[in-house]
Protein backbone atom coordinates (compact mmCIF):
# COMPACT_ATOMS: atom_id res chain seq x y z
CA UNK A 1 0.00 0.00 0.00
CA UNK A 2 0.99 3.48 -0.66
CA UNK A 3 -1.27 5.68 0.61
CA UNK A 4 -2.14 9.02 -1.56
CA UNK A 5 -2.45 11.92 1.04
CA UNK A 6 -5.45 14.51 0.25
CA UNK A 7 -5.74 18.41 1.55
CA UNK A 8 -8.46 19.29 2.24
CA UNK A 9 -8.29 23.46 2.71
CA UNK A 10 -10.41 26.47 1.85
CA UNK A 11 -9.04 30.10 3.18
CA UNK A 12 -12.25 31.53 4.89
CA UNK A 13 -13.33 29.35 8.05
CA UNK A 14 -16.90 27.74 8.60
CA UNK A 15 -17.42 26.57 4.96
CA UNK A 16 -17.66 23.13 6.24
CA UNK A 17 -13.63 21.50 5.81
CA UNK A 18 -13.81 19.55 9.22
CA UNK A 19 -17.30 18.40 8.02
CA UNK A 20 -15.90 17.07 4.80
CA UNK A 21 -12.82 15.62 6.22
CA UNK A 22 -15.18 13.38 8.58
CA UNK A 23 -17.68 12.68 5.69
CA UNK A 24 -14.97 12.10 3.30
CA UNK A 25 -13.10 9.45 5.53
CA UNK A 26 -15.89 7.63 6.52
CA UNK A 27 -16.83 7.09 3.31
CA UNK A 28 -13.44 6.31 1.84
CA UNK A 29 -13.68 3.74 4.66
CA UNK A 30 -16.52 1.88 4.23
CA UNK A 31 -15.19 1.02 0.95
CA UNK A 32 -12.71 -0.87 2.47
CA UNK A 33 -9.94 1.61 2.20
CA UNK A 34 -7.62 2.34 4.98
CA UNK A 35 -8.27 5.41 5.92
CA UNK A 36 -5.68 7.80 8.72
CA UNK A 37 -6.84 11.57 9.24
CA UNK A 38 -4.98 13.93 10.42
CA UNK A 39 -6.41 17.14 12.04
CA UNK A 40 -4.10 19.93 11.12
CA UNK A 41 -5.50 22.57 13.01
CA UNK A 42 -2.92 22.35 16.10
CA UNK A 43 -5.32 24.95 18.78
CA UNK A 44 -8.36 25.06 17.82
CA UNK A 45 -9.41 21.22 17.09
CA UNK A 46 -12.69 20.10 16.08
CA UNK A 47 -12.44 16.66 13.59
CA UNK A 48 -12.31 14.62 17.34
CA UNK A 49 -15.65 16.33 18.21
CA UNK A 50 -17.20 15.87 14.32
CA UNK A 51 -15.84 12.00 14.58
CA UNK A 52 -17.09 11.49 18.24
CA UNK A 53 -13.88 10.28 18.85
CA UNK A 54 -12.97 13.13 21.27
CA UNK A 55 -13.09 11.33 24.66
CA UNK A 56 -10.20 8.74 23.17
CA UNK A 57 -7.87 11.30 22.76
CA UNK A 58 -4.44 10.37 25.10
CA UNK A 59 -1.79 11.46 22.52
CA UNK A 60 -1.84 13.74 19.68
CA UNK A 61 0.04 15.06 16.71
CA UNK A 62 2.28 17.67 18.71
CA UNK A 63 3.45 14.89 20.32
CA UNK A 64 4.10 12.50 17.98
CA UNK A 65 6.22 15.22 16.30
CA UNK A 66 7.85 16.17 19.32
CA UNK A 67 8.59 12.48 20.12
CA UNK A 68 6.69 11.60 23.17
CA UNK A 69 4.86 8.80 21.66
CA UNK A 70 5.24 6.82 19.10
CA UNK A 71 3.06 7.50 15.54
CA UNK A 72 0.60 4.17 16.30
CA UNK A 73 0.20 5.28 19.94
CA UNK A 74 -1.32 9.00 18.65
CA UNK A 75 -4.05 6.92 16.01
CA UNK A 76 -7.80 6.67 17.61
CA UNK A 77 -9.03 3.79 15.76
CA UNK A 78 -12.80 4.46 14.64
CA UNK A 79 -14.24 0.90 15.56
CA UNK A 80 -17.21 1.90 13.45
CA UNK A 81 -15.51 1.18 10.74
CA UNK A 82 -12.88 -1.63 10.64
CA UNK A 83 -9.65 0.58 9.10
CA UNK A 84 -10.48 4.17 10.10
CA UNK A 85 -8.16 6.20 12.20
CA UNK A 86 -7.83 9.82 13.16
CA UNK A 87 -4.61 11.17 14.11
CA UNK A 88 -5.84 14.89 16.41
CA UNK A 89 -4.48 18.03 16.82
CA UNK A 90 -3.29 19.88 20.01
CA UNK A 91 -5.62 21.84 21.65
CA UNK A 92 -3.21 23.60 24.16
CA UNK A 93 -0.22 24.52 21.26
CA UNK A 94 -0.18 26.44 18.09
CA UNK A 95 0.18 26.30 14.68
CA UNK A 96 4.31 26.78 14.80
CA UNK A 97 4.48 23.21 17.11
CA UNK A 98 4.54 21.41 13.34
CA UNK A 99 6.40 22.56 10.48
CA UNK A 100 6.08 21.28 6.98
CA UNK A 101 8.43 19.45 6.75
CA UNK A 102 7.45 17.60 9.81
CA UNK A 103 3.76 16.89 7.97
CA UNK A 104 6.21 15.26 5.50
CA UNK A 105 8.10 12.88 7.69
CA UNK A 106 4.56 11.81 9.50
CA UNK A 107 2.96 11.24 6.26
CA UNK A 108 5.96 9.38 5.08
CA UNK A 109 5.94 7.15 7.97
CA UNK A 110 2.52 6.35 7.07
CA UNK A 111 2.18 5.92 4.00
CA UNK A 112 3.87 2.15 3.40
CA UNK A 113 0.69 1.04 5.76
CA UNK A 114 -2.65 2.73 4.44
CA UNK A 115 -4.94 3.69 1.21
CA UNK A 116 -5.97 7.19 2.67
CA UNK A 117 -4.48 10.04 4.73
CA UNK A 118 -6.85 12.84 5.14
CA UNK A 119 -5.77 15.95 6.60
CA UNK A 120 -7.89 18.79 7.65
CA UNK A 121 -6.47 22.14 6.98
CA UNK A 122 -7.17 25.06 9.23
CA UNK A 123 -8.35 28.55 7.65
CA UNK A 124 -5.98 31.14 6.42
CA UNK A 125 -3.35 31.30 4.15
CA UNK A 126 -0.43 30.93 7.11
CA UNK A 127 1.67 28.42 8.94
CA UNK A 128 -0.73 25.77 9.32
CA UNK A 129 -2.09 25.89 5.64
CA UNK A 130 1.28 25.38 4.37
CA UNK A 131 1.77 22.57 7.24
CA UNK A 132 -1.71 20.95 6.08
CA UNK A 133 -0.69 20.93 1.96
CA UNK A 134 3.31 20.08 2.58
CA UNK A 135 2.52 16.37 2.20
CA UNK A 136 -0.03 16.41 -0.20
CA UNK A 137 -0.86 14.48 -3.18
CA UNK A 138 -3.73 15.92 -3.95
CA UNK A 139 -5.79 18.92 -2.28
CA UNK A 140 -9.18 19.68 -2.32
CA UNK A 141 -10.32 23.38 -1.95
CA UNK A 142 -13.53 23.42 -0.43
CA UNK A 143 -16.12 26.41 -1.08
CA UNK A 144 -19.54 27.69 -0.28
CA UNK A 145 -21.70 29.67 -3.22
CA UNK A 146 -20.58 32.68 -1.14
CA UNK A 147 -18.98 35.95 -2.90
CA UNK A 148 -16.43 36.24 0.26
CA UNK A 149 -15.77 32.61 0.13
CA UNK A 150 -15.27 32.59 -3.92
CA UNK A 151 -12.59 35.08 -3.37
CA UNK A 152 -10.43 33.11 -0.62
CA UNK A 153 -10.91 30.17 -2.67
CA UNK A 154 -9.84 31.72 -5.81
CA UNK A 155 -6.34 32.96 -3.61
CA UNK A 156 -5.98 29.92 -2.17
CA UNK A 157 -6.17 27.93 -5.73
CA UNK A 158 -3.36 30.83 -6.70
CA UNK A 159 -1.18 29.74 -3.76
CA UNK A 160 -1.44 26.15 -4.41
CA UNK A 161 -0.42 27.21 -7.97
CA UNK A 162 2.67 28.64 -7.04
CA UNK A 163 3.67 26.34 -4.42
CA UNK A 164 3.08 23.49 -7.32
CA UNK A 165 0.71 21.87 -5.42
CA UNK A 166 -2.03 22.15 -8.13
CA UNK A 167 -3.69 21.62 -9.92
CA UNK A 168 -6.52 21.30 -7.11
CA UNK A 169 -10.01 20.24 -7.80
CA UNK A 170 -13.43 21.91 -5.97
CA UNK A 171 -15.83 20.96 -3.60
CA UNK A 172 -18.86 23.52 -3.53
CA UNK A 173 -20.59 23.24 -0.16
CA UNK A 174 -24.22 24.05 1.10
CA UNK A 175 -25.48 24.88 -2.14
CA UNK A 176 -29.45 25.49 -1.75
CA UNK A 177 -31.63 24.76 -5.19
CA UNK A 178 -34.05 26.34 -4.17
CA UNK A 179 -32.07 29.87 -3.72
CA UNK A 180 -30.31 29.13 -6.69
CA UNK A 181 -33.47 28.67 -9.09
CA UNK A 182 -34.66 32.11 -7.37
CA UNK A 183 -31.15 33.68 -8.47
CA UNK A 184 -30.36 34.55 -4.90
CA UNK A 185 -27.16 32.35 -4.79
CA UNK A 186 -23.80 31.73 -6.94
CA UNK A 187 -25.01 28.76 -8.92
CA UNK A 188 -22.65 25.73 -9.43
CA UNK A 189 -21.90 27.51 -12.50
CA UNK A 190 -20.92 30.70 -11.20
CA UNK A 191 -18.64 29.62 -9.18
CA UNK A 192 -17.00 27.28 -11.40
CA UNK A 193 -17.15 29.96 -14.14
CA UNK A 194 -14.53 31.41 -11.74
CA UNK A 195 -12.03 29.51 -10.70
CA UNK A 196 -11.67 27.37 -13.64
CA UNK A 197 -10.89 24.20 -11.74
CA UNK A 198 -11.99 20.51 -11.85
CA UNK A 199 -15.27 19.87 -10.23
CA UNK A 200 -14.98 16.93 -7.80
CA UNK A 201 -18.14 17.15 -5.31
CA UNK A 202 -21.41 19.79 -4.88
CA UNK A 203 -22.62 19.40 -1.53
CA UNK A 204 -26.26 21.03 -0.95
CA UNK A 205 -27.51 22.37 2.31
CA UNK A 206 -28.70 19.96 4.63
CA UNK A 207 -29.87 20.09 8.14
CA UNK A 208 -28.45 16.50 9.17
CA UNK A 209 -25.62 17.80 8.89
CA UNK A 210 -25.60 19.74 12.04
CA UNK A 211 -27.59 17.46 13.51
CA UNK A 212 -24.71 15.05 13.06
CA UNK A 213 -21.80 16.84 13.61
CA UNK A 214 -23.13 17.41 16.75
CA UNK A 215 -23.78 13.97 17.63
CA UNK A 216 -20.40 12.76 16.40
CA UNK A 217 -21.70 10.66 13.78
CA UNK A 218 -20.54 11.82 9.93
CA UNK A 219 -23.45 11.49 7.95
CA UNK A 220 -21.49 9.23 5.37
CA UNK A 221 -21.93 6.35 7.77
CA UNK A 222 -25.67 6.18 7.10
CA UNK A 223 -25.70 7.48 3.72
CA UNK A 224 -29.79 7.99 3.80
CA UNK A 225 -29.39 11.68 3.11
CA UNK A 226 -28.22 13.67 0.14
CA UNK A 227 -25.27 15.50 1.62
CA UNK A 228 -24.38 12.10 2.90
CA UNK A 229 -24.36 10.91 -0.61
CA UNK A 230 -22.94 13.81 -2.01
CA UNK A 231 -19.94 12.93 0.14
CA UNK A 232 -20.01 9.15 -0.72
CA UNK A 233 -19.66 10.42 -4.33
CA UNK A 234 -16.45 12.26 -3.61
CA UNK A 235 -14.81 9.40 -2.39
CA UNK A 236 -16.29 7.17 -5.06
CA UNK A 237 -14.63 10.09 -7.31
CA UNK A 238 -11.27 9.96 -5.51
CA UNK A 239 -11.32 6.36 -5.90
CA UNK A 240 -11.16 6.60 -9.97
CA UNK A 241 -14.83 6.30 -10.40
CA UNK A 242 -17.02 8.24 -12.45
CA UNK A 243 -20.16 9.72 -10.45
CA UNK A 244 -22.59 11.52 -12.51
CA UNK A 245 -23.41 14.69 -9.96
CA UNK A 246 -26.76 15.02 -8.12
CA UNK A 247 -29.23 16.00 -9.57
CA UNK A 248 -31.18 18.41 -7.08
CA UNK A 249 -33.71 19.26 -9.16
CA UNK A 250 -35.50 15.87 -8.48
CA UNK A 251 -38.01 15.61 -5.57
CA UNK A 252 -36.47 13.71 -3.04
CA UNK A 253 -38.55 11.02 -1.63
CA UNK A 254 -40.54 13.02 1.33
CA UNK A 255 -41.37 15.90 -1.08
CA UNK A 256 -42.70 12.43 -3.91
CA UNK A 257 -45.02 11.24 -1.18
CA UNK A 258 -46.46 14.42 0.20
CA UNK A 259 -47.09 15.73 -3.52
CA UNK A 260 -48.72 12.05 -4.49
CA UNK A 261 -51.30 12.29 -1.49
CA UNK A 262 -52.18 15.91 -2.88
CA UNK B 1 28.94 39.25 12.82
CA UNK B 2 32.73 39.42 12.12
CA UNK B 3 33.16 35.65 11.18
CA UNK B 4 30.65 35.70 8.43
CA UNK B 5 32.47 33.19 5.48
CA UNK B 6 32.91 34.83 1.80
CA UNK B 7 30.25 33.13 0.56
CA UNK B 8 27.78 34.15 3.07
CA UNK B 9 27.46 38.02 4.40
CA UNK B 10 25.26 39.23 6.58
CA UNK B 11 24.19 42.85 7.07
CA UNK B 12 21.89 44.74 9.07
CA UNK B 13 19.47 46.86 7.60
CA UNK B 14 16.47 49.06 9.44
CA UNK B 15 13.89 46.04 9.05
CA UNK B 16 15.99 42.92 9.03
CA UNK B 17 18.66 41.19 8.27
CA UNK B 18 20.16 41.63 4.14
CA UNK B 19 22.12 37.94 3.81
CA UNK B 20 23.86 37.88 0.59
CA UNK B 21 25.09 34.77 -1.24
CA UNK B 22 27.83 34.11 -3.07
CA UNK B 23 28.64 32.16 -6.07
CA UNK B 24 27.93 28.36 -5.06
CA UNK B 25 26.04 25.35 -5.94
CA UNK B 26 22.44 26.41 -3.86
CA UNK B 27 22.95 23.03 -1.96
CA UNK B 28 25.86 24.08 -0.71
CA UNK B 29 24.80 27.88 0.37
CA UNK B 30 21.91 26.69 1.61
CA UNK B 31 23.50 24.19 3.95
CA UNK B 32 26.13 26.78 4.76
CA UNK B 33 23.23 29.31 5.65
CA UNK B 34 21.07 27.29 8.05
CA UNK B 35 24.72 25.54 9.85
CA UNK B 36 25.60 29.36 9.97
CA UNK B 37 22.25 30.08 11.58
CA UNK B 38 22.05 26.84 13.84
CA UNK B 39 25.76 28.05 15.34
CA UNK B 40 24.17 31.51 16.77
CA UNK B 41 20.34 31.11 17.69
CA UNK B 42 20.31 33.39 19.67
CA UNK B 43 21.91 36.25 17.42
CA UNK B 44 19.06 35.27 14.28
CA UNK B 45 16.11 34.24 16.46
CA UNK B 46 13.23 36.30 15.29
CA UNK B 47 14.98 37.77 12.55
CA UNK B 48 13.25 39.23 9.35
CA UNK B 49 15.56 37.73 6.16
CA UNK B 50 16.16 39.76 2.98
CA UNK B 51 17.80 37.12 0.88
CA UNK B 52 19.92 38.46 -2.10
CA UNK B 53 20.92 35.57 -4.41
CA UNK B 54 22.75 37.51 -6.81
CA UNK B 55 22.28 35.30 -9.72
CA UNK B 56 20.36 32.38 -8.59
CA UNK B 57 18.18 31.08 -10.96
CA UNK B 58 15.65 29.32 -8.24
CA UNK B 59 12.63 27.23 -8.46
CA UNK B 60 9.36 27.14 -6.24
CA UNK B 61 10.40 24.08 -4.53
CA UNK B 62 13.77 25.11 -4.14
CA UNK B 63 13.06 28.80 -2.48
CA UNK B 64 9.72 27.69 -0.66
CA UNK B 65 11.66 24.62 1.50
CA UNK B 66 14.63 27.20 2.14
CA UNK B 67 11.52 29.24 3.64
CA UNK B 68 10.05 26.72 5.46
CA UNK B 69 13.48 25.71 6.99
CA UNK B 70 14.08 28.92 8.27
CA UNK B 71 10.71 29.36 9.57
CA UNK B 72 11.27 26.41 11.82
CA UNK B 73 14.28 28.34 13.75
CA UNK B 74 12.45 31.38 13.90
CA UNK B 75 13.09 33.62 11.08
CA UNK B 76 11.17 34.91 8.77
CA UNK B 77 11.83 35.20 5.19
CA UNK B 78 9.87 38.26 3.68
CA UNK B 79 12.04 39.55 1.05
CA UNK B 80 14.36 38.00 -2.16
CA UNK B 81 16.42 40.18 -4.48
CA UNK B 82 17.79 38.64 -7.46
CA UNK B 83 19.00 39.37 -11.03
CA UNK B 84 17.06 36.22 -12.26
CA UNK B 85 13.89 37.22 -13.59
CA UNK B 86 13.02 32.88 -12.66
CA UNK B 87 14.06 34.29 -9.09
CA UNK B 88 11.88 36.93 -9.06
CA UNK B 89 8.87 35.31 -10.50
CA UNK B 90 9.16 32.15 -7.91
CA UNK B 91 9.21 35.02 -5.21
CA UNK B 92 6.25 36.94 -6.46
CA UNK B 93 4.19 33.90 -6.66
CA UNK B 94 5.29 33.32 -2.89
CA UNK B 95 4.51 36.15 -1.56
CA UNK B 96 7.64 37.65 -0.90
CA UNK B 97 8.72 40.69 -1.55
CA UNK B 98 11.51 41.57 -4.57
CA UNK B 99 12.52 45.07 -3.78
CA UNK B 100 13.28 46.41 -0.93
CA UNK B 101 11.09 48.90 0.29
CA UNK B 102 12.31 52.89 0.68
CA UNK B 103 10.19 55.22 2.09
CA UNK B 104 8.04 56.61 -1.34
CA UNK B 105 9.26 60.57 -2.62
CA UNK B 106 6.33 60.85 -4.30
CA UNK B 107 7.14 58.33 -6.71
CA UNK B 108 9.86 59.18 -9.20
CA UNK B 109 9.68 57.65 -12.35
CA UNK B 110 11.58 54.43 -13.05
CA UNK B 111 15.11 55.35 -14.77
CA UNK B 112 14.92 53.36 -17.56
CA UNK B 113 11.78 53.15 -19.30
CA UNK B 114 10.97 50.00 -21.58
CA UNK B 115 10.72 50.76 -24.88
CA UNK B 116 6.69 50.91 -25.82
CA UNK B 117 7.10 47.96 -27.52
CA UNK B 118 8.28 45.59 -24.69
CA UNK B 119 5.83 44.67 -23.09
CA UNK B 120 5.19 41.89 -20.13
CA UNK B 121 3.41 38.30 -21.52
CA UNK B 122 1.55 36.46 -18.45
CA UNK B 123 -0.14 33.61 -19.32
CA UNK B 124 -2.06 32.70 -16.32
CA UNK B 125 -5.07 33.85 -14.71
CA UNK B 126 -4.37 36.58 -12.14
CA UNK B 127 -6.25 35.23 -9.07
CA UNK B 128 -7.20 37.11 -5.91
CA UNK B 129 -4.01 38.24 -4.03
CA UNK B 130 -1.98 38.05 -7.01
CA UNK B 131 -0.68 41.30 -7.81
CA UNK B 132 1.10 41.52 -11.18
CA UNK B 133 3.53 45.42 -11.49
CA UNK B 134 5.49 46.19 -14.73
CA UNK B 135 6.66 49.83 -16.33
CA UNK B 136 5.83 49.03 -20.03
CA UNK B 137 2.29 47.47 -21.23
CA UNK B 138 1.32 44.10 -19.78
CA UNK B 139 -1.16 41.41 -21.82
CA UNK B 140 -2.59 39.08 -19.70
CA UNK B 141 -4.07 35.28 -21.74
CA UNK B 142 -6.07 34.80 -18.82
CA UNK B 143 -8.65 35.95 -16.80
CA UNK B 144 -8.11 38.92 -14.29
CA UNK B 145 -10.12 37.61 -10.80
CA UNK B 146 -11.74 39.93 -8.69
CA UNK B 147 -8.92 40.61 -5.61
CA UNK B 148 -6.00 40.68 -8.46
CA UNK B 149 -4.31 43.44 -9.52
CA UNK B 150 -2.42 44.32 -12.57
CA UNK B 151 -0.58 47.68 -12.35
CA UNK B 152 1.20 48.75 -15.76
CA UNK B 153 2.98 52.07 -16.80
CA UNK B 154 1.51 51.35 -20.61
CA UNK B 155 -1.77 49.79 -21.90
CA UNK B 156 -2.97 46.14 -20.42
CA UNK B 157 -4.76 43.90 -22.49
CA UNK B 158 -6.26 41.27 -21.22
CA UNK B 159 -7.26 38.23 -23.41
CA UNK B 160 -9.89 36.97 -20.89
CA UNK B 161 -12.30 38.34 -18.36
CA UNK B 162 -11.08 41.16 -16.38
CA UNK B 163 -12.95 41.46 -13.39
CA UNK B 164 -10.39 42.57 -10.88
CA UNK B 165 -8.47 46.04 -10.66
CA UNK B 166 -6.08 47.37 -13.14
CA UNK B 167 -4.16 50.73 -13.09
CA UNK B 168 -3.11 51.60 -16.71
CA UNK B 169 -0.63 54.37 -17.12
CA UNK B 170 0.57 54.03 -13.55
CA UNK B 171 3.24 56.90 -14.07
CA UNK B 172 1.05 59.39 -15.65
CA UNK B 173 0.31 57.86 -19.55
CA UNK B 174 -2.87 59.33 -20.65
CA UNK B 175 -3.05 57.63 -23.85
CA UNK B 176 -2.99 54.29 -21.82
CA UNK B 177 -5.62 51.99 -22.78
CA UNK B 178 -7.65 49.13 -21.36
CA UNK B 179 -9.07 46.46 -22.94
CA UNK B 180 -11.07 42.72 -22.22
CA UNK B 181 -12.76 40.32 -23.81
CA UNK B 182 -15.29 41.00 -20.94
CA UNK B 183 -14.52 44.31 -19.40
CA UNK B 184 -16.14 44.14 -16.27
CA UNK B 185 -12.89 45.53 -13.24
CA UNK B 186 -13.73 45.86 -9.67
CA UNK B 187 -12.02 49.17 -10.09
CA UNK B 188 -10.26 50.71 -13.96
CA UNK B 189 -7.68 53.46 -13.06
CA UNK B 190 -6.25 54.88 -16.06
CA UNK B 191 -3.62 57.46 -15.01
CA UNK B 192 -4.99 59.56 -12.19
CA UNK B 193 -8.35 59.03 -13.48
CA UNK B 194 -10.60 56.20 -11.06
CA UNK B 195 -13.72 54.67 -12.28
CA UNK B 196 -16.17 51.63 -11.17
CA UNK B 197 -17.54 49.44 -13.30
CA UNK B 198 -21.53 50.21 -14.24
CA UNK B 199 -23.47 47.38 -13.35
CA UNK B 200 -24.43 46.14 -16.18
CA UNK B 201 -25.33 42.94 -17.78
CA UNK B 202 -22.04 40.39 -18.96
CA UNK B 203 -21.92 39.60 -23.03
CA UNK B 204 -21.56 43.09 -23.69
CA UNK B 205 -18.52 41.65 -26.06
CA UNK B 206 -14.54 43.44 -26.08
CA UNK B 207 -14.53 46.24 -25.11
CA UNK B 208 -11.85 49.33 -24.65
CA UNK B 209 -11.79 51.82 -22.38
CA UNK B 210 -9.42 54.66 -22.42
CA UNK B 211 -9.18 58.20 -21.52
CA UNK B 212 -11.29 60.70 -23.20
CA UNK B 213 -11.64 64.89 -22.29
CA UNK B 214 -10.35 63.70 -18.31
CA UNK B 215 -13.13 61.03 -18.35
CA UNK B 216 -12.64 57.28 -18.31
CA UNK B 217 -14.94 55.47 -20.71
CA UNK B 218 -15.43 52.23 -22.10
CA UNK B 219 -16.46 51.70 -25.84
CA UNK B 220 -17.44 48.18 -27.57
CA UNK B 221 -14.30 47.47 -29.73
CA UNK B 222 -14.63 46.80 -33.36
Amino acid sequence: MTAKVVTITSGKGGVGKTTAVANIAVALASRGQKVVCIDGDIGLRNLDVVMGLENRIVYDLVDVVEGRCRLRQAMIHDKRLPELYLIPAAQTRDKSAVSPSDMVRLCDELRPDCDWIVIDSPAGIERGFRNAIAPADKVLVMTNPEVSAVRDADRVVGLLDAEEKGPASLIINRINPAMVKRGDMLSVEDVLDLLAIELIGIVPEDENVLVASNRGTPLALDGKSRAGLAFQNIARRLLGETVPFLDFEAPNLLQRLFTGRK
Amino acid sequence: MSATSALIQIKGLRDGLLVTLGDAPWAELQDLLIRHIDEQPAFFQGARLVLDVGTHALRVAELSSLRDLLSERGLALWAVLSESPLTEQTAQNLGLATRLSKPRPAEPPPAELPPENMALWVRQTIRSGMRIEFPGPVVVFGDVNPGGEVIAGGSVIVWGRLRGVVHAGAAGDEQAVVCALELAPTQLRIAGEIAVSPQKKSDSGPEVACLKEGRLVAEPWQ
